[in-house]
């Protein structure tokens, strides 16, 4: 919890935080860890803190948006399929199907290679990529809403699509989403990550912690851990997030049994 | 209702050959539904495919040359199935970023990661099994929390960083393997292991974590049942529990399990490619995706889609075979 919210503070105000700027070229390729570079430079002699920094700042950035626009286009999907059931019911749960049969890393780099590697269309990917996974939680869980008996009587009522939608049965799905939300945006955060990591996600010269980790990889050879650093800050930031989620769970189970 | 009686007792006498044929059927639909995604993601360009992909300054010629090679002045259903009937017959293809046949690009680099994936699969599978079989054994042990912790921590690390912590340690601290795999066509088998050691090592630590994880939970599933409580309340020995009681029900979640885990491996084996230099399908893949080369990417993607989709019928199908359920026809 602190580390995550440690991560996140730092990220917020990384332009007062980082010594240098972002895309800056400062010193030297490559310059070991002094007083003056704290983690050195990178390839073509940029402050690797900063760079650190603003990197983190970027990501978390790109997974946040990802995050919640695949939530809101999974849940509008799953409701507006369950309510509206029939043919558009069966033609989108096909669809899913069909993309949740295939790695998630396949499809997006061949959606990359189609729409470009841009941030706007890495976010829009991911977020359509992922958001199957929200439909099928609450196309589930609707489904067995809808079929209630307050649901039927709203619609007595009246109530039009989207008041049903969103106040009769969104309410009763939120707990299982809150803790997939949780674990999605981790699991998005390593994507984006090693998506930069193989050049295709947040591109130069934004930073962010998969690339620079690439960018720093010849070091490696020469016994330098400096690569390791921006890595182990993702690993690092995941394992947090993934307690959190742990504990979320935890509270939920603990709190209907 | 003749019609009903007469399909119920053709599923009630071949009850597996049936679910088997059903599940191959459903395998086939989806690869064809993955070769029309696959297809259809082309069309998808928000401009025309050959403008898109050329740029700008594209010169008119060589526009209407891409339009021809990517067939583009037919109709899209005529293309479709026209692409798809060569990807049949084998011929994938031209790159655009060198105009070499694709099938000419894929042939080493397929060898190459299959060597990778086999070498790693051997490897992972019964460490894997053995160590969730220890853990659900020895269930809120020492050893159990500990493999637990490790395995939870390596989930969610980024499979480069398990790569980057053993070059530093195996490469360069000790000097054993080096940290980039040069394969070249007519290389000696021994030196092929000695220079995908460390790839290879990389995708079983990943790979292990995971399915420590899952093989754990699905032997404490099949232990946890009311059955196995009423054999060891009758007195029967645990050798012969585990054996005939336990074993014939977690073949089924241990075969998804392995099958997983291969379907693990293939998405594995991008990223670890790319970390070692290793010239197989996964850095071709990434590769023809920076540099917008379509057709390479459609091949490569349709081939690693064929994979995961057959892994994953496999394991359905082991899992009806072994389901000690259905051998016995229906009452």
């Amino acid at each position: 919890m602190a580390v995550v919210a440690l991560i996140c503070l730092v990220s917020l105000f990384a332009p007062l935080l980082a010594p240098y700027a972002e895309a800056q070229v400062v010193g030297g390729s490559f310059e070991p860890w002094s007083a003056t570079f704290w983690l050195g430079t990178d390839s073509i002699g940029r402050d690797m803190l900063s760079r650190m920094l603003y990197g983190g700042r970027n990501t978390l950035a790109v997974t946040l948006s990802a995050t919640v626009l695949a939530c809101i286009l999974g849940c509008t999907l799953g409701l507006v399929t369950a309510l509206a059931g029939g043919l558009t019911d069966l033609l989108t749960a096909r669809l899913v199907d069909v993309i949740m049969a295939l790695p998630q890393l396949i499809l997006a780099l061949l959606a990359l290679t189609v729409f470009g590697t841009s941030t706007a269309s890495l976010i829009a990917i991911i977020a359509v990529l992922d958001a199957t996974r929200y439909y099928r939680i609450v196309r589930a869980s609707a489904g067995n809403i809808v079929a209630l008996d307050f649901i039927e009587a709203a619609r007595l009522r009246g109530e039009g699509y989207v008041w049903i939608a969103s106040s009769e049965v969104l309410p009763n799905i939120a707990g299982p989403l809150l803790a997939e939300v949780g674990a999605r945006f981790s699991f998005i955060f390593l994507f984006v990550s090693s998506l930069s990591f193989l050049g295709l996600g947040i591109q130069p010269p934004l930073a962010d912690w998969g690339g620079m980790a690439r960018d720093s990889a010849a070091l490696l050879a020469f016994g330098d851990i400096t690569p390791l650093v921006p890595a182990g800050a993702i690993a690092l930031l995941s394992i947090s997030m993934n307690f959190i989620v742990d504990w979320l769970i935890d509270a939920q189970t603990g709190a209907s049994s | 209702m003749q019609e009903f009686q007469r399909r119920n007792f053709h599923v009630s006498r071949h009850p597996v050959a049936s679910l088997i044929l059903r599940r191959i059927g459903l395998a086939l639909v989806t690869l064809l539904a993955v070769s029309v995604v696959v297809f259809a993601l082309v069309q998808a360009l928000p401009s025309d495919a050959a403008e898109a992909l050329l740029g700008q300054n594209a010169t008119p010629q060589a526009v209407a040359h891409l339009r021809q090679e990517l067939g583009l002045n037919e109709p899209v259903v005529a293309r479709y199935f026209a692409w798809l009937a060569r990807l049949l017959s084998g011929d994938l293809g031209r790159s655009l970023a060198n105009g070499l046949p694709v099938s000419d690009l894929l042939r080493d680099r397929l060898a190459n990661t299959l060597f990778l994936f086999l070498v790693s699969a051997t490897a992972s599978l019964p460490l894997a099994l053995l160590l969730g079989l220890a853990c659900a054994t020895w269930r809120g042990s020492l050893f159990d929390r500990v493999c637990n912790i490790v395995a939870a921590s390596l989930i969610s690390s980024p499979q480069f960083l398990v790569a980057y912590l053993l070059i530093y340690l195996l490469s360069v601290s000790w000097g054993l393997f080096p940290s980039s795999a040069d394969i070249r066509p007519g290389m000696a088998t021994q030196d092929k292991f000695y220079v995908a050691f460390l790839p290879a090592v990389t995708l079983c630590v990943i790979v292990v974590a995971y399915m420590l994880r899952m093989t754990r939970a699905a032997i404490l599933d099949v232990l946890g049942n009311d059955y196995i409580r009423m054999a060891i309340l009758k007195g029967v020995k645990q050798r012969r529990v585990v054996v005939h009681h336990a074993l014939p029900n977690a073949i089924a979640p241990i075969a998804i399990v392995v099958a997983l885990l291969l379907a693990y491996l293939i998405v594995g084996v991008v990223i670890v490619e790319t970390v070692f230099v290793y010239p197989g399908l996964g850095q071709l893949l990434v590769d023809a995706v920076g540099k917008r080369d379509i057709v390479v990417v459609q091949a490569v993607s349709m081939i690693f889609a064929t994979a995961f989709i057959t892994f994953n019928t496999l394991a359905d199908i082991v899992s009806i075979i072994c389901n000690p359920r259905l051998l016995y026809p229906r009452a």
